[in-house]
């Protein structure tokens, strides 16, 4: 079937703002958007930037907004899409080229939840024991793979770019309902100031974007009520 | 182009927009009032102006506005505070239009036909 394609194109060498192009290329139903992508770089135009890396949806490498939705190009078929499809960088940071944007802003929150298991009690013989009920509670936000399809499209971060945002949040989640887990005061420190958990109002762009459908509301939402009733 | 979000992202755009009107409205009414410190004749006569037809179909688009406002204020505290609301958020807002539109039709009649 033909695609036709419309790319948000910048080039910062040449270009002042960020401008349309459009493409046209035959593929297979079951073609995913990355492929028409990649077609159109290989074929079509080599100056097309793009990240994308596993094309299988575990990397989180090519997250862009896709007929206005924040979407993972290797996860949607074209089939399944309105043409022209319209491609468009994750909103809210700066384009470093085409649909490459800089996420050091977004990787600098990542790593101020602290996300990695920290525990100094003596190490035991064998292993942290968990139930597996314990290892449920925070089963959910474990699949997170940091594509940032959520943060960008919370009008929250749009309009507070130092919001912490749902991902960063989804991480912290992760941690701090793992039962080994002991650095929760650290972490909630971070959640529960003027850019944390409170910046959220439950418009939910963020759990309908996550492409590994985590539900991020309720993560963020369980956060706010611990901090509330201090559960933790 | 704008993002194209689902029921949350709109119900939080009227959610906005309804605050912001009714707070306008609760400013113009700070003022109204205050203007009986210069006596009878300016308050009456400035209330006057609101017997104009607009503003009754502003009053009914306040009372709108205002019904709004709770319900979704009630969705969004569900949301906030029932384990499972997240889930249920997109069952809560239709629920909440079809409970707006019950009330809106017999008070804009009554209102209106007055
Ligand atoms: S639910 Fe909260 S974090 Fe998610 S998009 Fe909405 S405001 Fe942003
Ligand atoms: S929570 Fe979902 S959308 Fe957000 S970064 Fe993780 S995988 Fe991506
Ligand atoms: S390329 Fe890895 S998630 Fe799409």
């Amino acid at each position: 079937m033909k695609v036709e394609l419309r790319i948000q194109r910048f080039n910062p060498e040449k270009d002042s703002k960020p401008h349309f192009e459009n493409y046209a290329v035959e593929c297979e139903p079951t073609d995913r958007v990355l492929d028409a992508i990649l077609q159109v770089k290989g074929v079509l135009d080599g100056s097309l930037t793009l990240r994308k890396s596993c094309a299988h949806g575990i990397c989180g490498s090519d997250g862009m907004q896709i007929n206005g939705r924040n979407m993972l190009a290797c996860k949607v078929l074209v089939k399944n899409l309105k043409q022209p499809i319209v491609i468009e960088p994750l909103k809210g940071f700066k384009i470093v080229k085409d649909l490459v944007v800089d996420m050091k802003s977004f990787f600098e929150k990542y790593r101020s939840v602290q996300p990695y298991l920290q525990n100094e009690d003596p190490v035991p013989e064998k292993e942290r024991l968990q139930s597996p009920a314990e290892r449920e509670r925070f089963d959910d936000t474990t699949k997170c793979i940091l594509c940032a399809c959520c943060t960008t499209a919370c009008p929250s971060f749009w309009s507070d770019p130092n919001y912490v945002g749902p991902a960063a949040i989804v991480q912290a989640h992760r941690f701090l309902f793992d039962s080994r887990d002991k650095a929760k005061e650290e972490r909630l420190n971070v959640l529960d100031s003027r850019e944390g958990v409170w910046r959220c109002r439950t418009i939910f762009n963020c759990s309908d974007a996550c492409p590994r459908e985590i539900d991020v509301t309720r993560a963020i939402s369980e956060v706010k009520r611990n901090l509330l009733f201090k559960k933790l | 182009m704008i993002y194209r979000g689902k029921e949350g992202q709109w119900s939080w755009v009227l959610h906005r927009i309804t605050g912001i009107g009714v707070l306008l409205f609760l400013l113009t009414h700070i003022l109204d009032t205050m203007l009986v410190g210069w006596g009878p004749e300016i308050y009456n006569k400035v209330m006057s102006i609101y017997r104009h037809p607009f503003f009754k179909i502003g009053e009914v688009g306040l009372f709108a506005a205002v019904l709004y406002h709770a319900l979704n204020g009630i969705r969004i505290i569900l949301v906030d505070f029932w384990p499972r609301g997240t889930q249920y958020h997109r069952q809560m807002f239709y629920g909440e239009v079809i409970l707006f539109f019950l009330a809106m039709i017999p008070v804009s009649f009554l209102m209106l036909s007055h």
